[in-house]
């Protein structure tokens, strides 16, 4: 029923990266997440699934404590990234998030420059010692965001003048410039046309060779694309986590059913 | 639609509308539209009449105050009168008062009346003594001006040179048609014979006006020589009162805003404190004066009539401006930016001085300028300091000085002009409220061209 189901997609067991035991989101008196656990795998693209306002973005963003900008927001449990507590008063969220990048709905680039788009996060995390550095890191970023072809020529010329498709692309190049371990994207093909979301599916399934990418996207079809494991959250739970492969084609929950074959959501 | 054709045809039920004709619904429609623009054009040609009656009769009143008539005279600084000893020690020159220079005036008119051949009674005026008829020609402040062209050049003495001398606030009138023969018949200064001699010295072109450069840049003068009067020194007054006020609210106002904007929690605190900058943007200026005088100077003992206190005061004044305009462009720039910068891992604090705050510089600077004009015009706070009615005709020694010696304001000169009895006085506070309105008008160009220069699409 799906165009390309990827059921061939390989399913290596990789170490866990990031482990969520008895999550549980407040905004205000409102519920979001509602005892969530899971284990994210590294070198792995996990896929959040689920109907709108399922909280898969909310818990998308608590890890990398993204919610701590919320003031009414409130996470309880523990989410744990290669073991260490990521709530543990002793953590600096700044810290955290230079490891765990984001990529957001709305390609947000800054309003400069190309060059200093990717170079901001390598420049306040001193990752280059001179001018070559930053440079050699700025071409690597864009390259692996597959976007350098099109902006070598001009990365002078401000990010905001660029396609959606290549902003996106930018923004993922930003974020893989900081070299995070983890990397979060949310709905990061919702504003793209089919052209410019078909790149950056290949550039996520390339990604994963280094990084554990989490993807919350709303077509099934995307997650079914891209991702070698899928989690289904509905009304804050997580109902179903497994094989991308065994959610679309032998889900075990009936809530996974009906909203795979689009009877809710 | 279905309503409108049963409306406007009752007797054709099945007849389908035509667009080509407009239905009865329509009409109405289109009319009230064309109604509301009418009211929309008369609002905006009134408001336009009345800019532009503003600004011509500022300008039919003020333009004269940036003439000043005067006469060019052959003085002669005689030796015998100003250094009898004729070794040109300043000591003793010093030693000479104003008096002694009224003869040499009243020689170099008279020297022109006989020259030219002008017929007058005034030829038989006497040039020694404590007063002359001739002395009603000039400006009281003119022998003034002459003693002190020697005192700053000894070598003129025994010279003669071509100068410049202030006419009086009658015959400067008299040109410009403030005074008139009928207007002049109870003046007990000047008479129809003064009249006819400036008539005839004005055909031959001794008399003429000038531009006054030293209305511009001069300082204040008493009640008894309006001709004499300038801005310059309320000028120098206001400019030290700015930096005050730009030095103490920008920092401030920016740093309460960012953090009440970025940083802070929404609490009940932060709700009360917004609520109240609210209101104290809508506190009348006269509050803030008597809060300066008693915070200022009764209880700081700050020096009166000083800029700094006016700067501090004017400071409480535009505070709110700057806050309420800051937030307003820290608000809108949008999240997204934040998230992006959060999510590379920079700090709040990074996020918002490289990304947030370059991005709401334009509207923050804007609303700076905006709030600095709005000081630059204050007069009531000033008045309850004492920066009104001080006759500020000493130019400041020293930037210390500048800040902390008595001076007067802008606006408050004005206020003070307009307070005398002089229409010569009336003349000078228009242009006074011309200079004022250039400040004002280059501070909001100023505004435009670094909002069109920091602006930023995104």
């Amino acid at each position: 029923m799906y165009d390309t189901p990827n059921l061939e997609n390989k399913v290596v067991t990789n170490e866990t990266k990031i482990s969520a035991r008895g999550c549980q989101v407040y905004y205000g008196d409102t519920h979001a997440i509602k005892d969530v656990d899971v284990d994210i795998e590294d070198k792995t693209v996990t896929a959040f699934i689920g109907p709108s306002g399922c909280g898969k973005s909310t818990f998308l963003r608590c890890l990398n404590r993204m919610n701590d900008t919320i003031d009414v927001c409130r996470v309880e449990g523990d989410i744990t990234l290669d073991g260490e507590d990521i709530y543990d008063p002793k953590v600096d969220p700044v810290q955290l998030r230079a490891k765990v990048g984001m990529v957001f709905q709305k390609p947000n680039p800054f309003p400069k420059s190309i060059y200093d788009n990717i170079a901001y996060g390598p420049r306040i995390h001193g990752l280059a010692k001179n001018k070559a550095d930053l440079d050699d890191i700025v071409e690597k970023s864009l390259r692996r965001g597959a976007i350098w072809d099109e902006v070598k020529d001009r990365l002078d010329a401000p990010g905001t003048g660029l396609s959606g498709g290549q902003q996106q692309r930018l923004c993922i190049a930003r974020a893989v410039a900081t070299e995070p371990e983890v990397l979060l994207m949310d709905e990061p093909c919702s504003a793209l046309d089919p052209i410019a979301t078909a790149q950056v599916e290949e550039l996520i399934d390339e990604l994963r060779q280094d990084y554990s990418v989490v993807i919350v996207t709303h077509s099934m079809q995307q997650a079914a694309r891209v991702s070698q494991k899928t989690a289904f959250f509905h009304l804050g739970n997580l109902v179903e986590y497994g094989e991308t492969g065994q959610i679309f084609t032998n889900p075990q929950d009936p809530r996974t059913e009906s909203y795979i074959t689009g009877r809710i959501g | 639609m279905t309503d409108a054709t049963a409306n406007s045809s009752p007797e054709g039920a099945g007849k389908a509308s035509s667009i080509l004709v407009p239905d009865e619904r329509t009409r109405k429609r289109n009319a009230a539209e064309a109604r509301f623009r009418l009211y929309g054009l008369i609002a905006v040609g009134i408001g336009v009449l009345c800019v532009i009656a503003l600004l011509v009769s500022i300008v039919f009143n003020g333009v004269g105050a940036f003439q000043q008539t005067g006469y060019t005279l052959q003085i002669e600084f005689k030796e015998e009168v100003l250094d009898k000893s004729g070794n040109r020690d300043l000591e003793e020159i010093k030693t000479v008062k104003t008096f002694a220079y009224k003869p040499l005036l009243r020689e170099a008119v008279l020297r022109e009346i006989q020259a030219r051949g002008i017929d007058t009674p005034l030829a038989e005026a006497k040039v020694k003594g404590f007063s002359s008829e001739l002395d009603n020609l000039f400006s009281d402040g003119a022998v003034g001006n002459l003693r002190n062209a020697v005192l700053a050049n000894p070598d003129l003495i025994g010279q003669t040179v071509e100068l410049r001398i202030l006419a009086s606030s009658r015959v400067d009138g008299y040109l410009k048609g403030r005074v008139t023969r009928e207007s002049i018949a109870r003046d007990k200064n000047l008479d129809a014979v003064h009249l006819d001699l400036v008539d005839a010295l004005r055909d031959e072109g001794v008399v003429s006006k000038g531009f006054n450069l030293a209305f511009i840049t001069g300082p204040d003068a008493s009640d008894a020589r309006p001709e004499q009067a300038g801005m310059g020194v309320a000028m120098l007054g206001s400019f030290f009162m700015m930096l005050v006020v730009l030095g103490l609210s920008l920092p401030i106002g920016v740093a309460a805003s960012i953090y009440l904007e970025e940083f802070a929690k929404q609490s009940r605190l932060t709700d009360l404190i917004e609520v109240n900058i609210s209101n104290l943007a809508a506190v009348p200026s006269i509050v803030f004066g008597i809060l300066g005088l008693a915070v200022f100077i009764q209880f700081a003992h700050l020096p009166q009539s000083a800029p700094l206190v006016g700067g501090l005061v004017l400071t409480l004044m535009t505070l709110p401006t700057i806050i309420i305009s800051t937030r307003a462009s820290l608000k809108a720039v949008p999240p997204s930016i934040r998230d992006a910068a959060l999510g590379v891992g920079a700090s709040k604090m990074q996020a918002v001085f490289h990304h947030v705050l370059p991005l709401a510089m334009p509207g923050i600077l804007t609303g700076t300028i905006i709030g600095l004009a709005q000081a630059l015009g204050e007069t009531a706070p000033l008045l309850l300091i004492g920066m009104v009615g001080y006759i500020a005709s000493n130019y400041p020694g020293s930037v210390a000085e500048g800040f902390l010696a008595p001076n007067s304001a802008m606006p408050a000169q004005i206020f003070e002009w307009a307070k005398r009895a002089d229409p010569a006085f009336y003349e000078r506070a228009w242009g006074g409220i011309i200079i004022l309105l250039g400040f004002l008008l280059t501070m909001n160009i100023i505004a435009i061209i670094l909002r069109r220069r920091f602006e930023r699409r995104w």
